[in-house]
Protein backbone atom coordinates (compact mmCIF):
# COMPACT_ATOMS: atom_id res chain seq x y z
CA UNK A 1 0.00 0.00 0.00
CA UNK A 2 2.78 2.16 0.92
CA UNK A 3 4.68 1.39 -2.27
CA UNK A 4 2.19 2.33 -3.91
CA UNK A 5 1.25 5.64 -2.65
CA UNK A 6 5.02 6.56 -3.25
CA UNK A 7 4.89 5.87 -7.05
CA UNK A 8 1.36 7.77 -7.11
CA UNK A 9 2.95 10.79 -5.74
CA UNK A 10 6.68 10.19 -7.37
CA UNK A 11 4.65 10.14 -10.84
CA UNK A 12 2.85 13.13 -9.95
CA UNK A 13 5.57 15.25 -8.50
CA UNK A 14 7.62 14.01 -12.04
CA UNK A 15 4.79 15.30 -14.08
CA UNK A 16 4.52 18.02 -11.95
CA UNK A 17 8.02 19.24 -12.95
CA UNK A 18 7.75 17.75 -16.39
CA UNK A 19 4.47 19.97 -17.39
CA UNK A 20 5.94 23.59 -17.24
CA UNK A 21 3.23 26.61 -17.48
CA UNK A 22 4.70 29.18 -20.01
CA UNK A 23 1.37 31.12 -19.87
CA UNK A 24 -1.65 31.78 -18.31
CA UNK A 25 -4.46 33.59 -19.63
CA UNK A 26 -7.39 34.95 -17.61
CA UNK A 27 -10.57 35.25 -20.52
CA UNK A 28 -14.55 36.03 -19.23
CA UNK A 29 -14.77 32.43 -19.36
CA UNK A 30 -12.00 30.55 -17.53
CA UNK A 31 -8.47 30.74 -16.88
CA UNK A 32 -6.29 29.17 -19.56
CA UNK A 33 -2.88 27.62 -19.48
CA UNK A 34 -0.18 26.99 -21.86
CA UNK A 35 1.96 23.70 -20.91
CA UNK A 36 5.21 22.49 -22.02
CA UNK A 37 6.49 18.53 -21.37
CA UNK A 38 9.06 17.15 -23.27
CA UNK A 39 8.35 19.80 -26.43
CA UNK A 40 4.77 19.42 -26.47
CA UNK A 41 3.12 22.62 -25.99
CA UNK A 42 -0.82 22.25 -24.94
CA UNK A 43 -3.87 24.68 -24.05
CA UNK A 44 -5.57 23.38 -21.35
CA UNK A 45 -8.45 25.34 -19.69
CA UNK A 46 -7.81 25.18 -16.29
CA UNK A 47 -9.51 23.26 -13.52
CA UNK A 48 -9.62 22.19 -10.11
CA UNK A 49 -9.38 18.78 -11.83
CA UNK A 50 -5.96 17.31 -11.55
CA UNK A 51 -6.29 15.72 -14.28
CA UNK A 52 -7.53 18.98 -17.11
CA UNK A 53 -8.27 17.94 -21.03
CA UNK A 54 -6.12 19.49 -23.60
CA UNK A 55 -7.45 21.83 -25.64
CA UNK A 56 -5.11 21.72 -28.05
CA UNK A 57 -1.36 20.81 -28.05
CA UNK A 58 1.70 20.93 -31.36
CA UNK A 59 5.28 19.65 -31.13
CA UNK A 60 7.96 21.86 -31.33
CA UNK A 61 10.44 19.87 -32.67
CA UNK A 62 8.20 19.00 -35.48
CA UNK A 63 5.62 21.48 -35.29
CA UNK A 64 4.16 20.07 -38.95
CA UNK A 65 3.24 16.65 -36.93
CA UNK A 66 -0.05 16.48 -35.94
CA UNK A 67 -0.46 15.68 -32.37
CA UNK A 68 -4.04 14.32 -31.34
CA UNK A 69 -5.24 11.04 -32.88
CA UNK A 70 -8.38 12.26 -32.98
CA UNK A 71 -7.13 15.12 -35.45
CA UNK A 72 -6.17 12.15 -37.65
CA UNK A 73 -9.60 10.81 -37.78
CA UNK A 74 -10.85 14.15 -38.29
CA UNK A 75 -9.64 14.36 -41.44
CA UNK A 76 -10.73 11.31 -42.85
CA UNK A 77 -13.62 13.45 -44.27
CA UNK A 78 -11.25 14.51 -46.68
CA UNK A 79 -11.35 11.24 -48.28
CA UNK A 80 -15.00 12.32 -48.97
CA UNK A 81 -14.54 16.00 -49.54
CA UNK A 82 -10.96 16.55 -50.82
CA UNK A 83 -10.76 19.98 -51.63
CA UNK A 84 -13.66 21.48 -50.09
CA UNK A 85 -14.59 25.55 -51.16
CA UNK A 86 -15.76 26.34 -47.72
CA UNK A 87 -14.67 25.26 -44.65
CA UNK A 88 -16.35 25.48 -40.87
CA UNK A 89 -14.73 24.80 -37.76
CA UNK A 90 -17.26 25.46 -34.64
CA UNK A 91 -14.18 25.40 -31.68
CA UNK A 92 -11.37 26.99 -32.74
CA UNK A 93 -8.79 25.54 -29.95
CA UNK A 94 -5.19 26.34 -31.09
CA UNK A 95 -6.02 26.55 -35.07
CA UNK A 96 -4.17 23.42 -35.88
CA UNK A 97 -6.53 21.83 -37.44
CA UNK A 98 -7.63 25.38 -39.56
CA UNK A 99 -3.32 25.46 -40.18
CA UNK A 100 -3.70 21.89 -42.03
CA UNK A 101 -6.79 22.07 -43.62
CA UNK A 102 -4.99 25.51 -45.50
CA UNK A 103 -1.77 23.89 -46.43
CA UNK A 104 -3.68 20.86 -47.71
CA UNK A 105 -6.00 22.99 -49.52
CA UNK A 106 -4.65 26.36 -49.80
CA UNK A 107 -8.12 27.80 -52.12
CA UNK A 108 -10.22 26.56 -48.85
CA UNK A 109 -12.17 29.21 -47.29
CA UNK A 110 -12.10 28.22 -43.86
CA UNK A 111 -14.33 30.38 -40.68
CA UNK A 112 -13.91 29.28 -37.60
CA UNK A 113 -15.75 29.85 -34.58
CA UNK A 114 -14.97 29.54 -31.01
CA UNK A 115 -16.81 31.75 -28.22
CA UNK A 116 -13.86 32.80 -26.60
CA UNK A 117 -11.57 36.12 -27.54
CA UNK A 118 -8.61 34.50 -25.40
CA UNK A 119 -8.71 31.04 -26.97
CA UNK A 120 -8.11 33.13 -30.38
CA UNK A 121 -5.48 35.01 -29.21
CA UNK A 122 -3.36 32.24 -27.79
CA UNK A 123 -4.01 30.10 -30.70
CA UNK A 124 -1.97 33.20 -32.72
CA UNK A 125 0.28 33.85 -30.20
CA UNK A 126 1.18 30.12 -29.01
CA UNK A 127 -0.14 27.42 -31.80
CA UNK A 128 0.73 29.67 -34.82
CA UNK A 129 -2.47 29.92 -35.72
CA UNK A 130 -2.68 31.97 -38.69
CA UNK A 131 -5.53 34.00 -40.05
CA UNK A 132 -5.52 35.41 -44.03
CA UNK A 133 -7.89 36.39 -46.80
CA UNK A 134 -8.79 32.44 -46.66
CA UNK A 135 -8.74 31.90 -43.28
CA UNK A 136 -10.94 33.83 -40.75
CA UNK A 137 -12.31 33.26 -37.15
CA UNK A 138 -15.47 34.44 -35.67
CA UNK A 139 -15.94 35.50 -31.83
CA UNK A 140 -19.63 33.83 -31.35
CA UNK A 141 -20.84 31.16 -30.29
CA UNK A 142 -21.49 28.26 -32.02
CA UNK A 143 -24.64 28.18 -32.02
CA UNK A 144 -25.55 31.94 -32.80
CA UNK A 145 -22.83 31.68 -36.10
CA UNK A 146 -24.93 28.49 -37.50
CA UNK A 147 -28.38 30.44 -37.15
CA UNK A 148 -26.83 33.47 -38.43
CA UNK A 149 -25.12 31.55 -41.46
CA UNK A 150 -28.41 29.98 -41.99
CA UNK A 151 -30.10 33.44 -42.04
CA UNK A 152 -27.54 34.57 -44.75
CA UNK A 153 -28.18 31.54 -46.83
CA UNK A 154 -24.36 30.01 -46.67
CA UNK A 155 -23.02 26.90 -46.83
CA UNK A 156 -20.24 24.64 -46.30
CA UNK A 157 -18.54 21.51 -48.14
CA UNK A 158 -17.07 20.30 -44.64
CA UNK A 159 -18.20 21.01 -40.89
CA UNK A 160 -16.30 20.31 -37.94
CA UNK A 161 -17.67 20.17 -34.23
CA UNK A 162 -15.49 20.49 -31.91
CA UNK A 163 -16.68 22.56 -29.74
CA UNK A 164 -15.72 22.08 -25.88
CA UNK A 165 -16.09 23.76 -22.78
CA UNK A 166 -13.92 22.21 -20.02
CA UNK A 167 -16.20 20.09 -19.26
CA UNK A 168 -17.37 18.48 -22.34
CA UNK A 169 -19.63 19.65 -25.46
CA UNK A 170 -22.26 22.41 -25.01
CA UNK A 171 -25.59 21.28 -23.95
CA UNK A 172 -26.99 23.35 -27.06
CA UNK A 173 -24.88 22.18 -29.79
CA UNK A 174 -25.80 18.82 -29.14
CA UNK A 175 -29.30 18.58 -29.95
CA UNK A 176 -31.63 17.35 -32.50
CA UNK A 177 -32.33 21.14 -33.43
CA UNK A 178 -28.86 22.23 -33.50
CA UNK A 179 -27.54 19.10 -36.11
CA UNK A 180 -30.66 19.78 -38.06
CA UNK A 181 -29.32 23.36 -38.56
CA UNK A 182 -26.17 22.24 -39.46
CA UNK A 183 -27.27 19.60 -41.78
CA UNK A 184 -28.88 22.74 -43.76
CA UNK A 185 -25.63 24.80 -43.51
CA UNK A 186 -24.54 21.63 -45.71
CA UNK A 187 -23.96 21.67 -49.60
CA UNK A 188 -25.08 18.67 -50.94
CA UNK A 189 -22.61 15.82 -50.38
CA UNK A 190 -21.36 17.91 -47.34
CA UNK A 191 -20.03 16.18 -44.68
CA UNK A 192 -19.61 16.51 -40.66
CA UNK A 193 -17.23 15.19 -38.53
CA UNK A 194 -18.13 15.77 -35.43
CA UNK A 195 -15.33 15.09 -31.87
CA UNK A 196 -17.09 13.19 -29.18
CA UNK A 197 -16.14 10.82 -26.13
CA UNK A 198 -16.36 7.19 -26.75
CA UNK A 199 -16.49 6.65 -23.02
CA UNK A 200 -19.31 8.91 -21.82
CA UNK A 201 -22.64 7.92 -20.35
CA UNK A 202 -24.13 10.10 -22.87
CA UNK A 203 -22.94 7.84 -26.01
CA UNK A 204 -26.44 6.51 -26.43
CA UNK A 205 -28.12 9.97 -26.55
CA UNK A 206 -25.39 11.38 -28.53
CA UNK A 207 -25.07 8.56 -31.07
CA UNK A 208 -29.04 8.05 -31.42
CA UNK A 209 -29.57 11.78 -32.19
CA UNK A 210 -27.04 12.12 -34.73
CA UNK A 211 -28.51 9.34 -36.43
CA UNK A 212 -31.74 10.95 -35.92
CA UNK A 213 -30.93 13.55 -38.19
CA UNK A 214 -28.10 12.03 -40.53
CA UNK A 215 -29.76 8.46 -41.37
CA UNK A 216 -26.32 7.02 -41.88
CA UNK A 217 -22.92 7.42 -39.33
CA UNK A 218 -19.75 6.22 -39.76
CA UNK A 219 -17.48 5.81 -36.84
CA UNK A 220 -13.84 6.59 -36.09
CA UNK A 221 -12.84 5.06 -32.85
CA UNK A 222 -8.99 6.81 -31.60
CA UNK A 223 -7.27 3.65 -31.06
CA UNK A 224 -5.74 4.62 -27.76
CA UNK A 225 -7.65 7.55 -26.66
CA UNK A 226 -11.24 7.81 -25.29
CA UNK A 227 -12.02 10.05 -28.62
CA UNK A 228 -14.54 9.12 -31.51
CA UNK A 229 -14.97 10.98 -34.74
CA UNK A 230 -18.51 10.59 -36.29
CA UNK A 231 -18.81 11.59 -39.89
CA UNK A 232 -22.51 12.20 -41.69
CA UNK A 233 -23.16 13.33 -44.50
CA UNK A 234 -25.83 15.70 -46.63
CA UNK A 235 -26.09 12.58 -49.20
CA UNK A 236 -28.00 9.43 -49.19
CA UNK A 237 -26.54 7.15 -49.64
CA UNK A 238 -23.37 7.77 -47.21
CA UNK A 239 -20.37 5.61 -48.48
CA UNK A 240 -17.38 6.68 -46.78
CA UNK A 241 -14.56 4.96 -47.99
CA UNK A 242 -10.35 5.69 -48.42
CA UNK A 243 -10.55 4.82 -51.90
CA UNK A 244 -12.08 8.13 -53.21
CA UNK A 245 -9.24 9.84 -51.21
CA UNK A 246 -6.80 11.49 -54.23
CA UNK A 247 -3.11 9.60 -53.93
CA UNK A 248 -1.49 13.21 -53.96
CA UNK A 249 -3.50 13.71 -51.01
CA UNK A 250 -2.35 11.03 -49.17
CA UNK A 251 1.09 11.72 -49.65
CA UNK A 252 0.59 15.14 -48.90
CA UNK A 253 -0.82 14.09 -45.38
CA UNK A 254 2.08 12.00 -44.86
CA UNK A 255 4.05 14.82 -43.77
CA UNK A 256 1.92 15.80 -41.04
CA UNK A 257 2.51 11.77 -39.94
CA UNK A 258 -0.93 11.38 -40.72
CA UNK A 259 -1.57 7.83 -42.61
CA UNK A 260 -5.32 7.93 -43.75
CA UNK A 261 -5.35 4.42 -44.50
CA UNK A 262 -4.53 3.36 -41.29
CA UNK A 263 -6.96 5.85 -39.84
CA UNK A 264 -9.80 4.25 -42.24
CA UNK A 265 -8.82 1.02 -39.95
CA UNK A 266 -10.52 2.65 -37.02
CA UNK A 267 -13.26 3.83 -39.00
CA UNK A 268 -16.56 1.68 -39.19
CA UNK A 269 -20.65 2.42 -39.68
CA UNK A 270 -21.46 -0.14 -36.78
CA UNK A 271 -24.08 0.83 -35.05
CA UNK A 272 -23.45 -0.04 -31.51
CA UNK A 273 -25.29 2.35 -29.41
CA UNK A 274 -29.18 1.52 -27.56
CA UNK A 275 -31.35 2.70 -30.65
CA UNK A 276 -34.29 3.26 -28.28
CA UNK A 277 -32.50 6.03 -26.00
CA UNK A 278 -34.48 9.28 -26.27
CA UNK A 279 -33.16 11.90 -28.53
CA UNK A 280 -31.30 15.02 -27.25
CA UNK A 281 -33.82 18.50 -27.97
CA UNK A 282 -33.37 21.90 -26.90
CA UNK A 283 -36.94 21.01 -24.53
CA UNK A 284 -34.94 17.97 -22.78
CA UNK A 285 -30.57 18.18 -23.21
CA UNK A 286 -29.51 17.40 -19.73
CA UNK A 287 -26.07 16.45 -21.43
CA UNK A 288 -23.88 17.57 -18.95
CA UNK A 289 -25.94 15.83 -16.22
CA UNK A 290 -25.70 12.10 -18.11
CA UNK A 291 -21.83 12.68 -18.38
CA UNK B 1 -52.82 27.39 10.42
CA UNK B 2 -53.26 30.46 8.31
CA UNK B 3 -49.26 31.48 8.99
CA UNK B 4 -48.71 27.97 8.03
CA UNK B 5 -50.28 27.82 4.75
CA UNK B 6 -48.99 31.51 3.75
CA UNK B 7 -45.08 30.67 4.89
CA UNK B 8 -46.07 27.55 1.99
CA UNK B 9 -47.43 29.86 -0.46
CA UNK B 10 -44.34 31.58 -0.27
CA UNK B 11 -41.94 29.11 -0.16
CA UNK B 12 -43.83 27.83 -3.55
CA UNK B 13 -43.77 31.35 -4.99
CA UNK B 14 -39.63 31.25 -3.81
CA UNK B 15 -39.21 27.41 -5.47
CA UNK B 16 -40.96 29.17 -8.76
CA UNK B 17 -39.40 32.08 -9.75
CA UNK B 18 -35.55 30.22 -9.73
CA UNK B 19 -36.99 27.35 -11.50
CA UNK B 20 -38.39 29.71 -13.75
CA UNK B 21 -34.51 31.64 -14.09
CA UNK B 22 -33.25 28.44 -14.96
CA UNK B 23 -35.39 27.61 -17.50
CA UNK B 24 -35.10 30.93 -19.27
CA UNK B 25 -31.33 30.31 -19.95
CA UNK B 26 -32.39 26.61 -21.35
CA UNK B 27 -34.80 28.97 -23.30
CA UNK B 28 -32.61 31.38 -24.64
CA UNK B 29 -29.57 29.26 -25.48
CA UNK B 30 -30.65 27.50 -29.05
CA UNK B 31 -30.98 31.84 -30.30
CA UNK B 32 -28.21 33.66 -28.11
CA UNK B 33 -26.39 30.69 -27.00
CA UNK B 34 -24.78 30.38 -23.53
CA UNK B 35 -22.41 32.85 -23.42
CA UNK B 36 -21.55 34.62 -19.89
CA UNK B 37 -23.92 37.88 -21.41
CA UNK B 38 -27.09 35.26 -22.02
CA UNK B 39 -26.47 34.44 -17.89
CA UNK B 40 -26.08 38.32 -17.21
CA UNK B 41 -29.53 39.28 -19.19
CA UNK B 42 -31.57 36.75 -17.63
CA UNK B 43 -30.23 37.35 -14.09
CA UNK B 44 -30.53 41.27 -14.73
CA UNK B 45 -34.43 41.06 -15.73
CA UNK B 46 -34.84 38.43 -12.84
CA UNK B 47 -33.79 40.99 -10.51
CA UNK B 48 -35.27 44.16 -12.00
CA UNK B 49 -38.52 42.32 -11.92
CA UNK B 50 -38.06 41.10 -8.43
CA UNK B 51 -37.58 44.54 -7.49
CA UNK B 52 -40.35 45.84 -9.14
CA UNK B 53 -42.77 42.94 -7.77
CA UNK B 54 -41.53 44.01 -4.36
CA UNK B 55 -42.57 47.45 -4.80
CA UNK B 56 -45.77 46.92 -6.44
CA UNK B 57 -46.67 44.18 -3.68
CA UNK B 58 -46.00 46.01 -1.07
CA UNK B 59 -47.87 48.67 -2.63
CA UNK B 60 -51.21 46.10 -3.14
CA UNK B 61 -50.76 45.35 0.63
CA UNK B 62 -52.05 48.66 1.66
CA UNK B 63 -55.36 48.20 0.72
CA UNK B 64 -57.21 45.87 2.25
CA UNK B 65 -55.24 43.12 2.21
CA UNK B 66 -57.04 39.36 2.31
CA UNK B 67 -56.35 35.74 0.96
CA UNK B 68 -58.24 36.14 -1.91
CA UNK B 69 -56.59 39.15 -3.50
CA UNK B 70 -53.53 37.01 -2.37
CA UNK B 71 -54.96 33.75 -4.25
CA UNK B 72 -55.59 36.32 -7.74
CA UNK B 73 -51.91 37.03 -7.56
CA UNK B 74 -50.64 33.61 -8.11
CA UNK B 75 -53.60 32.95 -10.54
CA UNK B 76 -52.40 36.11 -12.49
CA UNK B 77 -48.72 35.02 -12.22
CA UNK B 78 -49.74 31.11 -13.61
CA UNK B 79 -51.61 32.91 -16.46
CA UNK B 80 -48.66 35.24 -17.19
CA UNK B 81 -46.46 32.11 -17.68
CA UNK B 82 -48.55 31.22 -20.55
CA UNK B 83 -46.75 33.31 -23.12
CA UNK B 84 -43.25 31.78 -22.35
CA UNK B 85 -44.91 28.46 -22.56
CA UNK B 86 -46.86 28.82 -26.00
CA UNK B 87 -45.26 32.04 -27.56
CA UNK B 88 -41.35 32.08 -26.16
CA UNK B 89 -40.04 30.24 -29.75
CA UNK B 90 -41.51 32.84 -31.94
CA UNK B 91 -40.98 36.02 -29.65
CA UNK B 92 -36.92 34.82 -29.61
CA UNK B 93 -36.92 33.98 -33.32
CA UNK B 94 -38.49 38.17 -33.80
CA UNK B 95 -35.51 39.26 -31.47
CA UNK B 96 -32.89 37.24 -33.22
CA UNK B 97 -33.77 38.24 -36.16
CA UNK B 98 -34.24 42.33 -35.30
CA UNK B 99 -30.70 42.18 -32.90
CA UNK B 100 -27.58 41.06 -34.20
CA UNK B 101 -25.76 41.72 -31.15
CA UNK B 102 -26.08 38.84 -28.64
CA UNK B 103 -25.79 40.88 -25.27
CA UNK B 104 -29.30 43.26 -26.31
CA UNK B 105 -30.48 40.15 -28.30
CA UNK B 106 -30.80 37.82 -25.32
CA UNK B 107 -31.28 41.17 -22.90
CA UNK B 108 -35.04 42.15 -25.08
CA UNK B 109 -35.77 38.40 -25.53
CA UNK B 110 -35.31 38.28 -21.51
CA UNK B 111 -37.40 41.63 -21.44
CA UNK B 112 -40.21 40.36 -23.61
CA UNK B 113 -40.58 36.99 -22.34
CA UNK B 114 -39.53 36.55 -18.29
CA UNK B 115 -40.13 40.35 -17.04
CA UNK B 116 -44.10 40.45 -16.52
CA UNK B 117 -44.34 36.53 -14.46
CA UNK B 118 -41.39 37.29 -12.52
CA UNK B 119 -42.74 41.04 -11.33
CA UNK B 120 -45.68 39.01 -10.44
CA UNK B 121 -44.17 36.31 -8.69
CA UNK B 122 -42.11 39.29 -6.96
CA UNK B 123 -45.31 40.93 -5.34
CA UNK B 124 -45.78 37.55 -3.64
CA UNK B 125 -43.58 38.43 -0.49
CA UNK B 126 -44.82 41.86 0.54
CA UNK B 127 -48.02 40.69 0.35
CA UNK B 128 -47.38 37.82 2.37
CA UNK B 129 -45.64 40.04 5.46
CA UNK B 130 -48.46 42.16 5.19
CA UNK B 131 -50.93 39.09 5.77
CA UNK B 132 -48.75 38.04 8.47
CA UNK B 133 -48.16 40.85 10.55
CA UNK B 134 -49.87 41.22 13.58
CA UNK B 135 -48.27 44.12 15.17
CA UNK B 136 -45.59 46.85 14.58
CA UNK B 137 -42.96 45.38 16.75
CA UNK B 138 -43.17 42.10 15.07
CA UNK B 139 -42.81 42.89 11.68
CA UNK B 140 -39.13 43.04 11.19
CA UNK B 141 -39.41 39.07 12.85
CA UNK B 142 -42.26 38.37 10.41
CA UNK B 143 -40.67 39.54 7.58
CA UNK B 144 -37.12 37.79 8.11
CA UNK B 145 -39.20 34.78 8.65
CA UNK B 146 -41.01 35.42 5.06
CA UNK B 147 -37.55 36.56 3.20
CA UNK B 148 -36.28 32.86 5.08
CA UNK B 149 -39.25 30.77 3.81
CA UNK B 150 -39.06 32.07 0.05
CA UNK B 151 -34.93 32.03 -0.12
CA UNK B 152 -35.16 28.62 1.06
CA UNK B 153 -37.77 27.91 -1.74
CA UNK B 154 -35.61 29.95 -3.80
CA UNK B 155 -32.93 27.52 -3.32
CA UNK B 156 -35.08 24.37 -3.55
CA UNK B 157 -36.32 25.03 -7.09
CA UNK B 158 -32.55 26.00 -7.92
CA UNK B 159 -31.15 22.96 -6.81
CA UNK B 160 -33.94 20.79 -8.11
CA UNK B 161 -34.43 22.49 -11.59
CA UNK B 162 -30.65 22.07 -12.39
CA UNK B 163 -29.88 18.76 -11.13
CA UNK B 164 -33.09 16.97 -11.16
CA UNK B 165 -35.90 18.48 -13.43
CA UNK B 166 -33.85 18.84 -16.52
CA UNK B 167 -32.82 15.14 -16.50
CA UNK B 168 -36.60 14.13 -15.64
CA UNK B 169 -38.96 16.77 -17.84
CA UNK B 170 -38.98 18.25 -20.64
CA UNK B 171 -38.19 22.15 -20.73
CA UNK B 172 -42.33 22.75 -21.40
CA UNK B 173 -43.20 20.02 -18.93
CA UNK B 174 -41.01 21.96 -16.22
CA UNK B 175 -42.85 25.26 -17.31
CA UNK B 176 -46.38 23.35 -16.84
CA UNK B 177 -45.71 21.69 -13.39
CA UNK B 178 -44.64 25.57 -12.07
CA UNK B 179 -47.99 26.98 -13.53
CA UNK B 180 -49.74 23.94 -11.86
CA UNK B 181 -48.22 24.81 -8.73
CA UNK B 182 -49.30 28.23 -8.93
CA UNK B 183 -52.82 27.23 -9.57
CA UNK B 184 -52.34 25.11 -6.76
CA UNK B 185 -50.90 27.89 -4.76
CA UNK B 186 -53.95 30.06 -5.57
CA UNK B 187 -56.54 27.01 -4.35
CA UNK B 188 -55.03 26.97 -1.24
CA UNK B 189 -55.03 30.53 -0.96
CA UNK B 190 -58.82 30.18 -1.30
CA UNK B 191 -59.64 27.55 0.58
CA UNK B 192 -57.87 29.07 3.11
CA UNK B 193 -59.75 32.33 2.74
CA UNK B 194 -63.00 30.50 3.38
CA UNK B 195 -62.05 28.51 6.18
CA UNK B 196 -61.14 31.49 7.96
CA UNK B 197 -64.21 33.26 6.61
CA UNK B 198 -66.15 30.52 8.43
CA UNK B 199 -64.52 30.65 11.44
CA UNK B 200 -64.99 34.22 11.47
CA UNK B 201 -68.90 33.34 11.27
CA UNK B 202 -68.57 30.59 13.73
CA UNK B 203 -67.52 33.35 16.13
CA UNK B 204 -69.68 35.93 15.96
CA UNK B 205 -72.27 33.19 16.12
Amino acid sequence: MLKKLLIMLMSFVSFASAAETVHKERSIYRNIVINESDNIRCMQFETRRKLATNQACIDLKKPQRLVFEYAHGTLAALAHQPKPSRVLILGLGGGVLSNLIHQLSPDSEIVSVDIDPAVVKLAKDYFNYRENKQVTSVIQDGRVFVKRALLKKETFDWIILDAFNGDYIPEHMMTYEFLSEVKQLLNKNGIVSANTFSTSDLYDYESNTYAAVFNKLWTYRAPTRGNRVLFACNCAPFKFSVKTAPAPLLEHLQKYDVDLKQVFTHIDDKVDWQTDTQILTDEYSPANLLK
Amino acid sequence: MQKLTISLLAFLAGFSIMAFELLGGRMLAPYFGSSVYVWGSIITVFMLALSLGYLFGGRLSVYSPNLKKFACIFIAASVSLLPSLFFSQPIFEWVFLKVEDPRYGSLLAALCVFLVPSIILGMISPYSVRLLTVSARASGQTAGFLYFVSTLGSALGTIMTSFYLVLWLTVSEILCLIIGLLLFCAVTALLCAFKYKQNEEAEYA
